[in-house]
């Protein structure tokens, strides 16, 4: 009994850590697409994070400043994602397509250039696990949150802050109008360009920090294209997690639960390759049963808008 | 500059190909400056490129063979495109394609190759069409963007593939790879020992047919009028879920064509990895070609350049071949957000005009 209790709390614990990349890259997402703004360079975004992460964590020894450096290349990437869509107006998928793949040959690049190496960057100063006071002296609790990165207490901030930004404030109210009608918005006097704006850079910092989490967070290093189709596997998590911060998180779980299963799974007698395609028949299988879940997508979403005086 | 000038000027950027021209040329000069500050010389850079992709014959034909599986490759966006899909599943529908292909080439034998070489063919189309009509499919079934779908089945096909050739249809020996094709399924080189097979001129049989169906046949006539205004192609009596159907499995069939070929041409069977980055290569080419059939064919042809280039710049010289993909990335941004190009041109004229005044 005991040993199944155990084996569940980990498999818990595991989804959990899994989930966090996911979940950072997922509430950015949300936030971008709330906004009328399709984020497809979640993915490139990612791996700038880990890189930059890396990179930054070298460089001044410290963690936490290799976050803050993940960040501002986040914000770089969102504020590019941004320029290009909003101000030149260019088909969302395709700019996000092109930060992906400018993001993986770059990321290559200057790891050949900052750490001589092909494939792995050394290993950097990393977060590491802090003790919760309470929640440490609970039973079961403490083997599942006892012990957590810093990073996943960021992330309960985060979704908080969303969610608090999204619903709570004015500036998320006219965001969601303008994910709906930009026009009305724009009619109403809202400045609908610095609104999503803000939207997309906040997305892309956010989706930096899942990256970063990746790198510093876990592995203590980057390894390249190491981000692997977790930013596009978020863009699905937004669509079923009905646009909704908490959803959002709750679908990056489901996500956690598939991947820790997955490396579960890996020591046993499936082939891997069957079990390496577990997370995304996961996405395609939910998508399907999320069909008949109430919410849509911002109704203009994707689509361009033309401030008055705009041709 | 006189009004004059500045209008024909105004109206050159109206111009796809112009705009093109323009995109690539900057994004060689955007990364050259990366390279630059990278801390490698850019025109040495360049120069291991070009003699990469041009300096002789053997490399010329490397060009022309790397070009091959990419025109296919931008064929199958191009023509998404033309339906209103964003196909980004590409790379998925390669490996479908080159696989089922690699096993009728393998296993059917006994054939003359004017039946064996069709045959590997319409495994291809089918592998590709039938995985891509999925993602068709479920986007009609779940009115998910076909964006997502598509990227999904790209791992899943990846990995699927990486399965069967690692148990059910692995050949003896160390690498991961399928059996290797009959004699009677193989592409035969133009120039011996390279990748330059008569699968180039498959690839441009398919670009003309590809123009013609969208150009001279009423579905592709609908396809076009559902990209242009679904509302209205529907209330004209189109009906859009069929022709989404239709979109997509053409174009999947067109991307399983890419690993036909690559497989009856240049590797002989199917292994793993051997698509890798064809299907964002794709999406590069189609956008450079503005989606046309002979916009695509020219792109996919600079890009082979690009590659083979890269690939030999990477030998001679310290500089990553990852370069390309910085480059890539560029001419995508570049050429899909035409006012940017627009802008620059504007400013420069803005400015050209003060300094007359000034004078």
């Amino acid at each position: 009994m005991g040993d199944v209790l155990s084996v569940v709390t980990s498999l818990i614990a595991g989804s959990i850590r899994v989930s966090i990349p996911i979940a950072f890259a997922a509430l950015g997402g949300t936030l971008s697409e709330r906004s009328g703004i399709i984020n497809m360079g979640l993915e490139g975004t990612m791996l700038m994070g880990a890189f930059f992460g890396v990179v930054g964590a070298y460089y001044t020894q410290s963690a936490w400043l290799g976050l803050l450096v993940a960040m501002m290349a986040g914000a770089l990437c969102g504020l590019l994602h941004a320029v290009l869509t909003i101000r030149f107006k260019c088909e969302h998928v395709l700019a996000g397509v092109g930060i992906n793949v400018l993001a993986s040959g770059l990321t290559v690049v200057l790891l050949q250039m900052i750490f001589n190496a092909k494939g792995k960057s050394c290993e950097v100063a990393s977060f590491d696990m802090i003790t919760l006071p309470v929640i440490n002296q609970i039973p079961v609790l403490k083997d599942i949150l006892g012990q957590v990165s810093p990073m996943l207490i960021l992330l309960a901030i985060a979704m908080v802050g969303v969610w608090f930004l999204l619903y709570r404030t004015v500036f998320g109210l006219r965001a969601r109008v303008i994910g709906e009608n930009p026009e009305a918005a724009g009619s109403m006097g809202i400045n609908v360009y610095r609104t999503q704006y803000i939207c997309v850079i906040l997305c892309g910092i956010l989706a930096a920090m899942g990256g970063a989490y990746m790198s510093i967070g876990d592995i203590h290093m980057f390894s390249r294209d190491m981000v692997a189709g977790r930013g596009f596997i978020a863009m699905a998590v937004v669509i079923f997690g009905g646009w909704h911060p908490v959803g959002a998180w709750l679908g990056s779980l489901l996500f956690g639960l598939a991947q820790s299963l997955q490396y579960r799974l890996q020591s046993g007698s499936i082939p891997p390759q069957l079990v390496q395609m577990l997370p995304y028949i996961v996405t395609l299988v939910v998508l399907v049963f999320a069909r008949g879940s109430k919410h849509r997508a911002p109704a203009a979403e994707g689509r361009h808008y033309y401030a008055k005086g705009e041709q | 500059m006189t009004q004059q000038k500045r209008i024909s000027l105004e109206k050159l950027t109206q111009n796809t190909t112009f705009l093109s021209a323009i995109a690539l040329i900057l994004s060689l000069l955007v990364s050259g400056v990366v390279m630059m500050i990278a801390g490698y010389s850019p025109i040495e850079g360049y120069s291991a490129m070009f003699t990469g992709a041009f300096g002789s014959v053997d490399n010329l034909a490397q060009t022309l063979g790397t070009a091959t599986p990419l025109i296919f490759a931008g064929l199958a966006m191009a023509f998404a495109a033309r339906g209103g899909m964003f196909n980004i599943g590409i790379e998925g529908q390669i490996i479908a394609g080159a696989f089922p292909a690699a096993l009728v080439g393998a296993y059917l034998q006994g054939l003359p190759w004017f039946v064996h070489i069709p045959l590997c063919f319409l495994a291809g189309m089918i592998g590709g069409g039938l995985w891509a009509m999925l993602a068709g499919f479920l986007k009609n079934k779940l009115r998910v963007s076909e964006v997502i779908l598509t990227i999904m089945l790209n791992y899943v096909a990846q990995y699927l593939a990486e399965y069967l050739a690692n148990y059910q249809f692995k050949a003896e020996g160390m690498l991961v790879r399928t059996e290797t094709i009959q004699p009677s399924a193989a592409l035969p080189a133009l120039i011996p020992y390279s990748r330059l097979t008569t699968g180039i001129f498959v690839a441009l049989a398919f670009a003309v047919f590809v123009w013609w169906f969208l150009s001279r046949t009423t579905p592709g006539y609908q396809m076009r009028a559902i990209a242009q205004n679904p509302y209205a192609a529907e209330a004209g009596g189109v009906n859009i879920a069929r022709m989404n159907l239709l979109t997509m499995f053409l174009s999947g069939a067109l991307a399983g064509m890419g690993g036909a070929v690559e497989v009856m041409g240049v590797h002989g069977y199917f292994i793993v990895n051997m698509t890798s980055g064809y299907g964002f290569d794709g999406v590069a080419i189609a956008v450079m070609g503005n989606n046309t059939p002979l916009g695509t064919v020219i792109s996919a042809l600079i890009f082979g350049a690009l590659r083979a280039g890269s690939t030999s710049m990477n030998r001679m010289t310290s500089i990553p071949g990852e370069f390309i993909q910085v480059l890539q990335a560029l001419v995508i941004l570049f050429v899909s957000t035409p006012g940017i190009v627009r802008a620059m041109l504007r400013k420069r004229n803005f400015k050209k005009n003060d300094q007359k005044k000034g004078a």
